[in-house]
């Protein structure tokens, strides 16, 4: 058993340490470091509590831990990269989890004592994280479930959704209200329960509104809301370490969101509230697709000749390479050309995938040197100097119209200008519109061909006529 | 339909309108292709070659220009030529019709439908037909040949056991499709090149190709004439520019001038003076030549020697690079019948609904048709602007929002800290700070990392473990098994987020 004092200096050194373990995110060298801050500040947080407050139970204590490490391991090691998102919206839900069954049982814990003004703020914390982290966890199943396939990625919007939603609120707050009363009598259980079955619907109902290409946001989101989750969490047990990790992590979800909605140039609460492409917009700007002219098709020998001649060449990745598992031939044609002395570049969209950096995790996969992979930011001005750009899978990232017509839906969004470019090649299955339901003028412009087909057969294609 | 494609008569030319490789090209579309004998000899290409990609080979020329329906040839017709067709043929060659009207007047008289090369529109759709671009670009390449054949040093600077060899300057006067070869040609000789044009969107151009764009100490004025042309300046801009050649004149070796106005005689933009004051063994070669020459002392289709400095004026530049012009010149006419022939059945349509054709043709079934109406621009116009006005006023941010929202921030803390216990406050504060520093921290993160953040956050938000560790030793078994289910999950989480991140790091590689 050691005392209260090593306890709080572990859980300082254990914070720092997590502060750390982001700060090494900044670049891909001390990334790695990084992790392994992490990883030693969690051991010291846990053999501190192990040993600094725990003093029965051990066996089952070590049995969890066991069980549930390993499982995280074997899951870790199993997961393909194009499932990244839904593992970390699995894991999401279970810090949700997490937090909700705390909540509980020190709700239960008769050995707490409290009273008056401390009584009814611990009964706020108790009932604020029991919330929070329910909807993380209904959230983030449902996430999980939209982004395996599981359930549909078209948004549920059904009518009068938003005054659901303010009635979900409102009735929180009063069963909050209604939590403190009863608790301060010795009960509150009923309200507490009824609350949570709330927080849960509204979690379900929010993630199921939301569709597919918004993921990025709602999967930071939810990782926002787990942080708050362990937050206020740590409000109701009085442990600085938890609020602070919770925190830190609260923070960066909400900072990863508010980059998402930036890099799609629509408003957080819009996206929260959903639905998207049901504004009046969408219909004004299809109408205007009659004029747009014809694609020009391409084969893939074209393309590999095209690509074989070219100086400057710029690779742009959408879901749709995720969905075709088409990295690796991506790759393999990157270092053909490399080889040849052409310079191939990547440039990825904050939005392109299903989660934030998903494009950079997948590409760095498949061997990609991460030094040619580029953010839009750093590479949008070249796109002139480029002689063929090869889009993959990617629609709306690349869409002229976000920038040429301000009543499309997408206006203002920043794109990849790849069609200031000599000469761009579009890889899709079909003519379909992309998730934001508008058409591309790019696939109409005069330097743009269309490569039909699956990513992965065409692509394989093309590094065989290379 | 029958091609015909007769030997060029006027005197020097060397190019032939056609190719063995563009034979074989149009007999797919469906012609069949008759040349004079001897057509190509000068183009080295031979009769047997011709022969061999599937032509006739007609020995008389008037034999040809009367059997065949479509006559391609690279000059307008002269002399006899002319007199030679009739109703219901067709012409394609370069025309001139503002320079040549007589003999528009004539074809149009003879009821030939005739087609200028030199009057295909500029535009994305045209420019596999442009036989001006091809026929400048060789001309921009040849030019620096010559200019070598007169320089009597190296072009590239090399260091020799012998001694130091400085490279050649070179300075390029418009850099249109003939200057921008230039450009080329003398780069990849190894010269130092700078290059002036009027029009300053070329610079970019220019220095994509490596070379040295001189900027003129003047207030913006555009040179960019309609069609992508230069167009004439005003007297100041042009007294500037005067000044930047004569300083350049004196430091540069090699000078080709490219400066060309459509419609008016060349500019004239190397004084005698200027030729005077460039080194003794210099070259100017004037590509301007035939509209009258930049160069003062020009004198078209020689090479004079004044004051030391050669100045050649040719003006048949592509036709001394005759086998090569005439692939591309005989390739821009096959891309022109292919999109004349739709059915691919040997059969023309002149449709004056294709905007190219409608430009080119200069006359047809006896009336003439030139010019054309003004052309089109590629791209559709824009439509007329939709109304932005409902859009601005959504636009307008209010200051009064964000103040609100920070008076009932402040006023929320206020309220909150009457109210709650020091003890909440401690804990209060420490969120506030971690909050920012979280903010501080993330915001560094490269952007390609954000999904080991996420992941990385995710195992440590599972730090939430620390509260079943609390809860676990309780005596309610209750609770008890609670804190095991909670610490089951989270180790899951642990576990799966740390190892998850570490994999996904180690791929990242240079």
């Amino acid at each position: 058993m050691i005392s209260a004092g090593i306890v709080t200096v572990s859980y300082i050194a254990a914070t720092i340490l997590f502060i750390l373990a982001l700060g090494g995110l900044s670049n891909q060298e001390t990334a790695r470091q990084g992790n392994w801050y992490g990883i030693i500040g969690m051991t010291i947080a846990l053999l501190a509590t192990v040993f600094g407050v725990v003093t029965q139970n051990y066996v089952e204590l070590m049995a969890a831990l066991l069980v549930g490490g390993s499982i995280g391991l074997l899951l870790a090691k199993r997961v393909q990269m194009t499932e990244m998102p839904e593992l970390v919206a699995i894991l999401h839900s279970l810090v949700g989890l997490a937090a909700v069954m705390v909540g509980y049982a020190n709700f239960m814990d008769a050995s707490v004592h409290f009273s008056g003004i401390d009584l009814t703020i611990h009964d706020i914390e108790t009932y604020i994280g029991i919330l929070i982290g329910a909807v993380t966890f209904s959230g983030s199943v449902i996430a999980f479930g939209k982004l395996s396939g599981r359930i549909g990625g078209k948004p549920l919007t059904l009518p009068g959704r938003h005054l659901f939603n303010l009635g979900l609120l409102i009735a929180a707050i009063w069963f909050g209200r209604e939590f403190v009363i009863e608790s301060a009598a010795g009960g509150g259980m009923t309200p507490l329960m009824i609350m949570t079955a709330i927080a849960l619907i509204f979690g379900i109902h929010m993630v199921m509104a939301i569709g597919g290409a918004d993921m990025p946001v709602v999967v930071s989101m939810l990782n926002s809301y787990s942080g708050w989750a362990a937050s206020a969490t740590g409000f109701m047990l009085n442990n600085d370490l938890l609020i602070v990790t919770g925190a830190l992590v609260g923070s960066s979800g909400a900072i990863l969101s508010y980059i998402m909605c930036r890099a799609m140039n629509r408003k957080f609460l819009s996206v929260i509230a959903g639905g998207f492409g049901t504004g009046g917009g969408t219909t004004a700007s299809s109408g205007g697709g009659e004029d747009q002219g014809e694609v020009v098709p391409i084969s893939a020998d074209e393309t590999a000749e095209l690509l074989a001649n070219a100086k400057e060449v710029m690779i742009i990745p959408g879901y749709g390479m995720a969905v075709a598992q088409a990295q690796h031939i991506v790759f393999e044609i990157t270092s053909t050309l490399r080889a040849q002395g052409v310079n191939v570049r990547f440039g990825i969209h904050p939005v392109a995938g299903r989660m934030p950096g998903h494009m950079n995790v997948l590409l760095a996969e498949a061997k990609v040197p991460y030094d040619i992979v580029f953010e839009m930011d750093e590479i949008n001005e070249d796109f002139p100097d480029v002689d063929v750009s090869v889009v993959i899978g990617a629609n709306d990232i690349v869409n002229p119209s976000a920038l040429d017509e301000p009543d499309s839906p997408i206006a203002g969004m920043p794109v990849l200008e790849c069609w200031k470019g000599k000469t761009s090649i579009v890889l899709k299955r079909s003519m379909a519109t992309g998730y934001a339901g508008v058409q591309n003028p790019l696939f109409f412009k005069e330097n743009t061909r269309m490569l039909f087909g699956d990513a992965k057969e065409t692509l394989e294609a093309v590094f065989k006529a290379l | 339909m029958k091609i015909g494609v007769p030997k060029e008569i006027h005197e020097g030319e060397r190019r032939v309108a056609t190719t063995p490789d563009v034979v074989t090209q149009l007999s797919k579309l469906g012609f069949s292709v008759a040349v004079e004998a001897g057509a190509g000899a000068a183009a080295s290409y031979s009769d047997e070659a011709y022969a061999a990609a599937g032509c006739e080979i007609v020995k008389s020329a008037k034999d040809l220009w009367k059997n065949s329906d479509i006559i391609l040839k690279v000059r307008a017709p002269e002399g006899q030529e002319a007199k030679m067709l009739n109703s219901g043929q067709t012409l394609i060659s370069f025309l001139w019709p503002a320079q040549n009207p007589d003999l528009l007047k004539d074809l149009t008289d003879r009821g030939v439908t005739a087609i200028a090369m030199d009057s295909i529109p500029r535009i994305s759709r045209a420019q596999k037909m442009d036989a001006l671009s091809s026929m400048a670009n060789i001309g921009g390449y040849r030019a620096v040949v010559e200019a070598a054949q007169h320089f009597g040093r190296f072009f590239t600077g090399q260091i020799t056991a012998a001694g130091k060899v400085p490279p050649a300057k070179v300075l390029v006067i418009g850099a249109g499709v003939a200057g921008l070869a230039a450009i080329g040609a003398a780069k990849s000789m190894g010269a130092i090149v700078r290059s002036f044009d009027t029009r300053p969107e070329v610079k970019e151009q220019i220095e994509s190709m490596d070379a040295e764009f001189l900027m003129l100490d003047f207030e913006d004025e555009d040179g960019s004439g309609e069609g992508g042309y230069a167009k004439v300046m005003s007297d100041e801009f042009i007294k500037a520019e005067m000044a930047l050649f004569a300083e350049q004149a004196k430091d540069v070796d090699i000078i080709i001038t490219t400066a060309l106005i459509p419609g008016k005689p060349a500019p004239r933009l190397i004084t005698a003076d200027m030729v005077a004051s460039m080194k003794n063994g210099s070259v100017v070669v004037d590509l301007a030549a035939e509209q009258g020459g930049n160069c003062e002392l020009t004198v078209a289709g020689k090479v004079v020697e004044r004051d030391g400095v050669s100045i050649i004026g040719y003006t048949d530049l592509p036709s001394r690079l005759a086998a090569q012009a005439s692939q591309l010149y005989g390739t821009n006419l096959r891309h022109l019948l292919t999109d004349m022939t739709p059915e691919k059945d040997g059969e023309i349509i002149v449709d004056f609904d294709d905007e190219v054709v409608r430009g080119a043709t200069v006359c047809t079934g006896g009336e003439t048709t030139w010019p054309p109406p003004a052309p089109k621009l590629s791209a559709a116009p824009k439509k007329a602007e939709p109304a932005p006005a409902p859009v601005v006023v959504n636009e307008k941010k209010s200051v009064a929002g964000p103040i609100i929202a920070t008076a009932v921030g402040a006023l929320a803390l206020l309220g909150l800290g009457a109210v709650a216990p020091p003890s909440f406050m401690a804990h209060f504060t420490v969120f506030v700070l971690a909050c920012f520093v979280g903010y501080m921290v993330i915001w560094n993160v490269s952007p390609a990392l954000h999904t080991p953040l996420m992941s990385v956050t995710n195992a440590i938000s599972s730090i939430i473990v620390i509260g079943a560790l609390i809860q676990i030793s309780s005596a309610d078994s209750m609770i008890k098994w609670i804190a095991v289910f909670t610490l089951l999950i989270t180790s899951i989480n642990i576990a799966g987020g740390f190892a998850v991140t570490r994999r996904m790091l180690e791929m990242f590689r240079k």
